[in-house]
């Protein structure tokens, strides 16, 4: 192995604990931005510019009262918001934040990201279905047919990827985009990936799922107190995380633009720091137009969202694969 | 190690299958059905088939369980009502052909003690994506082509199924 | 290469107890006081109607069938994409014949409209 290569608990540690803060923060983010394109003041009251409002608010939930409707299935109204957050974490495993920093570094790491992905598709369903309320189950299904539909464009895409690199360890993705990001190479895949990580992160203009003019809450209308901030914070969590994977796939993860050519020589230890801070950046970035998107785009109807999945982005993302797959295999034989 | 999550892993996958069978709500079962196929895809994974292991999480856990899901979710069904209630003749056909069957099961992992073969390197290399790659689309290419016949095939079927009961429901009107 | 896995499996058991944890922390600190008016689900502030167990659309069914057969294409082209310039031309044709099925499997989908959640009349429930 590598010397660069770090201790992976030790970043499996670090990543962990910065995820779930930043979560934290992206929720303040998202009360700062969002009153900054309103034009309103926004939480400015606990601690310095408010920065202490996420605390006070986990503290809140976690005093509220935790309250199942009767006629639901307890046990699965219990379990559904487990599943989100654990989803959301597990990705953590696989990305690289630099060279030689990462978690494990597995064969078929897109696959796993993919995995992952579909399971989260259960902690919505089952939410709603458990939760005994029409809104729910609406919300549920809607939830549920939309994630479903998305992976495929998303799967797609990443294929494309997988293409230029030729493995599925996403630690070979990050590695291979020391010259060219993959954004300049494969731009349609880049852009139906960002509309598919929306679509899998539920935010506008794709958050059909809890739809608050027609739905209430969504799924989660009848959760309160911790459980409901369980999904909240899987959401945001889902936030970071498609960012991470957008900046990843796409924007050359730690790499810096055109790296190869101009980037001198460096240290190890200040490379690894250079690495951390580009991606730590292009993630911020990508959590920052999210936040942006959300406050800017109505929402669309639910037949819009099903069409532009099936019938745009899908035969879209297959052909976008099958012309990148053919134009390498022509240079190569060439 | 390996042989501790083995037998982990083995009566994990042979609990949350008797658990479908023994559960009265449904989608219990299902989520049970989940947790047996992800301790499945544990199980290749000691196997050292890494590739097998995730398509089974994807396909299986992913696709296939969120159909599932959605079936019973739409005919809506209410829990079973116990199956000790009443066939107690099946029940007991049941039972008896269980232990048969066990027995069997038994009698031929009898012959191998020693469960979990060793795996050098080479054969470890089976399992990742290239070695599959390699002999999918060469040797296995014939399957591969049926498969996508055999796909569409369940599209259209499934779209035909689905159209009939519409139209059938506009008749009654 | 199966240590690889080992902290993925670590990470699943931290995600856990931590999500656990984060549960069981609010049933232990919050009040529980329940009454029927507040453990009724919400229905707009009137008295809930029937169970929330309706049948729904077959389209959502449909949907789920549909992402089984486009996930296992998805799943499909991926050892072809890790290896096609190894692979050869007779892999590429195989590909290329696998890529017009399913078309022609999406192509129909679409067609027909059963994907089509905008309440139009279409071929499929006409």
């Amino acid at each position: 192995m590598a010397e660069a290569e770090v201790n992976s608990y030790l970043v499996l540690g670090i990543s962990l604990f910065m995820l779930l803060n930043s979560a934290a923060l992206t929720v303040y983010a998202e009360r700062r931005i969002a009153s900054f394109i309103q034009n309103r003041v926004g939480p400015n009251r606990v601690g310095p510019f408010g920065l202490f409002q996420p605390l006070a608010d986990v503290v809140k939930l976690l005093l509220k009262e935790d309250v199942t409707p009767i006629h639901s299935y307890r046990f699965i109204h219990t379990i559904a918001p487990i599943i989100p957050v654990v989803t959301a974490l597990m990705t953590i495993a696989v990305i690289p934040f630099g060279e030689g920093i990462y978690v494990t570094d597995i064969n078929a790491g897109v696959l796993y990201l993919l995995a992952v992905a579909s399971l989260g598709v259960y902690g919505v369903t089952l939410a709603g279905w458990a939760s005994n309320s029409k809104y729910s189950l609406l919300g549920g299904l809607r939830a549920a047919a939309q994630m479903v539909s998305y992976e495929l464009p998303l799967g797609m895409a990443l294929a494309s990827v997988v293409l230029f690199v030729g493995s599925l360890s996403v630690v070979d993705v990050a590695a291979s985009q020391e010259y060219w990001w993959y954004l300049f190479l494969n731009p349609l895949g880049a852009i139906i990936f960002i509309i598919a990580a929306f679509a899998e992160s539920n935010r506008t203009p794709f958050d059909l799922v809890e739809a608050e003019q027609e739905l209430v809450g969504g799924f989660h209308t009848e959760y309160s107190s911790m459980k409901f901030g369980m999904f909240f914070l899987a959401e945001y969590m889902h936030v970071v995380i498609n960012s991470m994977l957008i900046t990843t796939f796409f924007f050359g993860s730690y790499h810096l633009p055109f790296a190869g050519y101009w980037l001198p020589e460096m240290s190890p230890l200040a490379k690894a720091i250079l690495d951390v801070l580009v991606f730590t950046a292009k993630t911020i970035f990508f959590i920052f137009v999210f936040i942006w998107v959300r406050w800017t785009i109505p929402r669309f109807k639910y037949n819009q969202v099903m069409n532009l999945g099936w019938s745009k982005l899908l035969p879209l993302s297959i052909l976008n694969f099958f012309v990148i797959a053919a134009i390498l295999f022509a240079l190569n034989a060439a | 190690m390996a042989t501790y999550a083995f037998v982990l892993l083995a009566v994990l996958a042979i609990a949350t299958a008797l658990g479908i069978v023994l559960n009265k709500n449904t989608v219990n079962s299902v989520l049970l059905l989940v947790l047996n196929l992800l301790s499945v895809a544990g199980l290749y994974l000691l196997l050292q088939a890494q590739f097998l292991a995730i398509i089974q999480v994807v396909i299986y856990a992913g696709a296939i369980m969120v159909l599932f899901l959605f079936v019973i979710m739409l005919l809506n069904v209410d829990d079973e009502e116990s199956l000790f209630d009443k066939f107690r003749i099946r029940y007991l056909l049941a039972f008896l052909l269980v232990v048969v069957v066990f027995g069997q099961i038994l009698y031929s992992l009898g012959g191998v003690a020693e469960m979990l073969p060793e795996i050098s390197p080479e054969m470890a290399q089976v399992g990742t994506v290239e070695a599959v790659s390699e002999v999918m689309y060469t040797n296995y290419l014939i399957p591969f082509e049926m498969t996508a016949i055999l796909l569409t095939a369940a599209v259209v079927g499934a779209l035909l199924i689905a159209q009939f009961k519409i139209k059938k429901d506009e008749e009654d009107e | 290469m199966l240590e690889n896995y080992i902290p993925i499996i670590v990470l699943f058991g931290i995600a856990i107890v931590l999500a656990i944890i984060l549960m069981s922390l609010s049933r232990l600190l919050g009040p529980y006081r329940p009454n029927k008016n507040k453990l009724n689900p919400y229905e707009s502030g009137m008295d809930p109607v029937g169970q929330a167990k309706e049948r729904y659309s077959i389209g959502f069914y449909l949907v789920a069938m549909e992402f089984i057969v486009f996930d296992l294409e998805v799943i499909f082209l991926y050892p072809w994409a890790v290896g096609f310039l190894d692979l050869g031309l007779e892999a590429f044709f195989a590909m290329t014949i696998f890529i017009v099925i399913l078309f022609i499997g999406l192509w129909y989908t679409l067609k027909i409209g059963t994907l089509d959640f905008s309440m139009k009349p279409t071929l499929a429930n006409r």
